[in-house]
């Protein structure tokens, strides 16, 4: 178990080096550079090219990504020319933020996916099932920012019971119930899309699997219903299930950006769609990798887990 | 049908648990306590070190916490002493003596002098200060003029230019000629701007990353203490959700209100304050090559955009139409006798059909986005359909707020016929001398990028920088606004006006035609 851990990692250092090829190629090829940016107006060619000298930008690309690459290895990812912060405390910082939404959106989408998914397997065309087909079909098609507007608009502006944004209040004590004040719209329109996804995979994942032989034993041994489907099916289901949780994780995470953009919740996802705009090349680049090394970890976790739940997977 | 029951039960049972953990709060939602004016802005800052931003965005934090030399007088865009008592111009417009104000210590409790002001030029612009390093200072080429500052006496600074130069005085009055606590940049270095002081009315409180940044009364303000205890300013990126937080009590103050939601603060618990800016949204013509370089093409263009109706339904009212180059908030540069192009599709058509450009296909570069653009889209469609009722053809390319500057700033020539631009500026001089003078080509680095050329706007925008009287300069402007307007090198169409939404808990908040927020004066019950 240990070599094929090992192995994962070293096989995620050409991902990651290609990762920071591609992004920085990109900030590097795309139209319009930070000193226009930060100019605006004032953006001549003289005052560009002053500041972008200041800025170290007027070195050639190769040299630029050298630099760095070198400098990221000793952890020091650089300065934000839109934030005059170091790039890595405000990733760290927003990532983190990120983590709290996100990580809340999918304990909350994974536990109400799977167990909405199995009670409609259980009950096969039967009335819990068409209910939760229909509020699961429902929670799919609508796109989560819009889900989120009308949260606000309904339990913020109209109803007072949340505040509309943020994830700290501007004074007062930060107590975990006030974060779950600011977290619960956030979150909930978030996992609305996964928890649905993850609901329909887990019904037809949990069908497929009551319809084997092992779960017939299991009724004819007088296993009581509850028993076999949350115990015996379930668990053969959880294979096919967890990946599923593992690409919703994923989805969770970057989706993570539209409910960042509409709540002011302070994460990585807005952080990064601000600095793109902003042309903050360190800062998106710095973002995007650490993002990047994220997922990858993540992903490698997930495959270790599934190799435990099943013997079958090469290790 | 038994498994069913059991789940039902357990999944109502963490339903009402999740319910009670958010539910236990709701309700709890705090009013923003009095004395404090929490302003829902539309960015994080940058830093709060004034030489080193070029948002407005930190410019309404800024200028609550610093004073330049001298500063815009209350509602109007002239200048009157600050930090500065008085001042002198020398015969010839080159040498600036300013006498400072006596007894004014910054926030870290060091002295205001002299040598404070000299400091501050210098780290700007002398690349051999050692606090240089401290910047880069991307607006410090509104002081590029200036030779030298020298310190006379302990509250006497000179500066002198290296020529005349009449908007020097408006460009001090402007956030990037606030002046910074020296003591304070020796001891933070680059994190100056983060451990910001000045002697302005509101002293730094604390700024946590993404969630607001805190400023505190100045008791001992030389000119007379704020009447609010603090101001928090916090970013809110998105128009919805700042328009909800309003709604919901969250923040008192909220600036840059989107036109669709002003009708939401119609009601006696909101006030909704405009003022016009020194703003122009216009469109650049070609006037190198293609139908634009007849004077009479770009003249039909005038007639044949309906400006009315842009400014009342696309903007909802939120703009005024502009009749010249020179905003009307520059009040005594403005010429009055100029009316705006009235809407005439008739007059258009027969202008086209003189020039014999019946018929001309035309490329419209439009922006998604962008300071001053207002909403680029709309407008640019339903100038593209006024344009077309009158018989041009007309193609729009639309381009993300960075390439399109990318590809309008260099200059239209082989891309496009048409481009909407939009300026703000402090002083009636800036944008006519970067945008329409003939040494102001792209090729010559300037922004003049439909290539108008006419000698004698340039002879007068030359005479208007070196003269250094006021009137004499104002003659010079309205004469030149005659001139552009009939020569139409731009469509003229829109100045901006700014707005703001206040609750009914403040008081004696007004929005300044600098676009500028000044807080000393409101009162938060």
């Amino acid at each position: 178990m240990t070599g094929y851990i090992l192995k994962r990692l070293v096989s995620a250092i050409p991902v990651l080096l290609g990762i920071t090829i591609i992004v920085f190629l990109i900030m590097a090829m795309i139209p319009g550079d930070p000193a226009t940016a930060i100019l605006g107006s004032y953006a001549t060619p003289e005052n560009v090219e002053k500041l972008n000298r200041d800025l170290g930008l007027d070195k050639p690309l190769f040299q630029q990504y050298i630099i760095w690459l070198g400098n990221m290895l000793t952890g020091d990812f650089g300065t934000s020319f839109a934030l005059n912060r170091p790039v890595l405390d405000e990733v760290l910082e927003r990532f983190n933020g990120t983590l709290v939404l996100a990580g809340t959106a999918f304990v909350l989408c994974s536990f109400l996916g799977v167990v909405a998914g199995v009670v409609s397997a259980a009950n096969q065309y039967g009335a819990a099932d068409k209910v939760i087909t229909f509020v699961v079909l429902l929670g799919i098609s609508i796109p989560s920012f819009f889900l989120g507007m009308m949260m606000i608009l309904f339990f913020a502006v109209n109803l007072r019971w949340f505040p509309v944004s943020g994830m700290w209040p501007i004074y007062g004590d930060r107590t975990i119930g006030v974060l779950l004040s600011h977290l619960a719209m956030p979150a909930t329109a978030l996992a609305v899309v996964a928890t649905g996804v993850i609901a329909r995979l887990s019904r037809s994942a949990m069908l497929e699997v009551l319809r084997q032989d092992f779960i017939r034993t299991a009724r004819a041994k007088g296993v009581h219903e509850r028993g076999v489907i949350w115990r015996h099916a379930l668990k053969a289901a959880m294979v096919s299930i967890l990946p599923v949780l593992g690409i919703q994780a994923g989805f969770v995470l970057s989706g993570a950006v539209y409910i960042e953009i509409v709540f002011q919740w302070p994460g990585v996802g807005r952080m990064l769609v601000d600095a793109i705009l902003k042309r903050d090349i360190l800062l998106v680049q710095g973002g995007v990798v650490f993002v990047a090394a994220c997922y990858v970890m993540f992903n490698i976790a997930v495959d270790v887990a599934q190799s435990l739940l099943d013997p079958r997977i090469k290790t | 049908m038994s498994l069913f029951h059991v789940t039902r039960r357990s999944l109502m049972a963490t339903g009402t648990a999740l319910a009670l953990t958010f539910g236990a709060f709701a309700g709890a939602q705090a009013q923003t306590p009095p004395g404090v004016l929490i302003v829902g802005q539309i960015a994080e800052p940058k830093a709060l070190d004034p030489a080193a931003v070029t948002a407005v965005n930190d410019f309404r934090i800024l200028m609550n916490v610093y004073d330049g030399l001298v500063r815009y007088k209350d509602g109007t865009l002239e200048v009157e002493p600050a930090l500065a008592e008085s001042w002198e111009i020398s015969e010839d417009g080159t040498v600036y003596t300013f006498k400072l104000r006596d007894g004014i210590t910054f926030h870290d409790g060091s002295a205001f002098n002299a040598e404070a002001v000299k400091f501050n030029f210098d780290r700007m612009l002398n690349e051999e200060h050692p606090y240089h390093d401290t910047g880069p200072f991307p607006l410090a080429f509104f002081f590029s003029s200036v030779e030298s500052t020298e310190v006379v006496d302990d509250l006497t600074v000179r500066f002198t230019l290296n020529g005349p130069y009449a908007p020097f005085l408006s460009n001090l009055a402007y956030p990037t000629g606030l002046i910074v606590s020296p003591a304070a940049v020796e001891q933070h270095g680059a994190d100056f701007g983060r451990n910001p002081s000045g002697t302005g009315p509101f002293t730094f409180g604390e700024w946590r990353s993404n969630e607001a940044v805190v400023i505190e009364a100045n008791p001992d303000y030389w000119d007379g203490a704020p009447k609010l205890q603090a101001v928090v300013f916090r970013p809110i990126t998105d128009a919805n959700t700042r328009t909800a937080e309003m709604l919901a009590g969250g923040i008192d103050l909220m600036v840059e209100v989107p036109p669709v939601a002003l009708s939401e603060f119609q009601g006696d618990a909101y006030t909704v304050h405009e003022q016009a800016g020194p703003h122009v949204w216009f469109l650049i013509l070609n006037a190198k090559e293609g139908p634009f370089a007849d004077v009479r093409v770009r003249q039909a263009a005038n007639f044949a955009v309906n400006k009315e109706a842009l400014v009342n339904d696309v903007l909802e009212g939120t703009a005024a139409v502009a009749a010249g180059p020179t905003p009307p908030a520059f009040a005594w540069a403005y010429n009055p006798d100029l009316e705006p192009y009235p809407y005439d599709p008739e007059k258009a058509r027969a202008l086209i059909a003189e020039a014999g450009a019946e018929g001309a296909q035309l490329t419209f570069f439009v922006t998604e986005g962008g300071s001053g653009m207002l909403d680029p889209i709309a407008m640019g469609t339903a100038i593209q359909a006024d344009l077309e009722a009158v018989g041009f053809d007309v193609t729009i390319e639309t381009y993300e707020w960075n390439t399109f500057l990318g590809e309008v700033n260099p200059g239209l020539e082989g891309k496009a016929d048409i481009a909407e631009m939009a300026w703000m500026t402090n002083d009636p001089d800036t944008l006519p001398f970067l945008a329409l003078r003939t040494e102001a080509w792209p090729d010559q680095g300037g922004f003049n990028s439909g290539y108008y050329s006419n000698p004698e706007v340039d002879a007068l925008l030359e005479a208007a920088r070196v003269a250094t009287d006021q009137d004499e300069r104002a003659r010079l402007y309205k004469e030149m606004q005659v001139i552009v307007q009939e020569d139409a090198p731009w469509v003229f169409v829109a100045n901006w006006k700014q707005n703001a939404v206040t609750s009914d808990k403040v008081e004696n908040f007004a929005l300044q035609p600098s676009f500028f927020l000044l807080l000393d004066e409101v009162v938060k019950n």
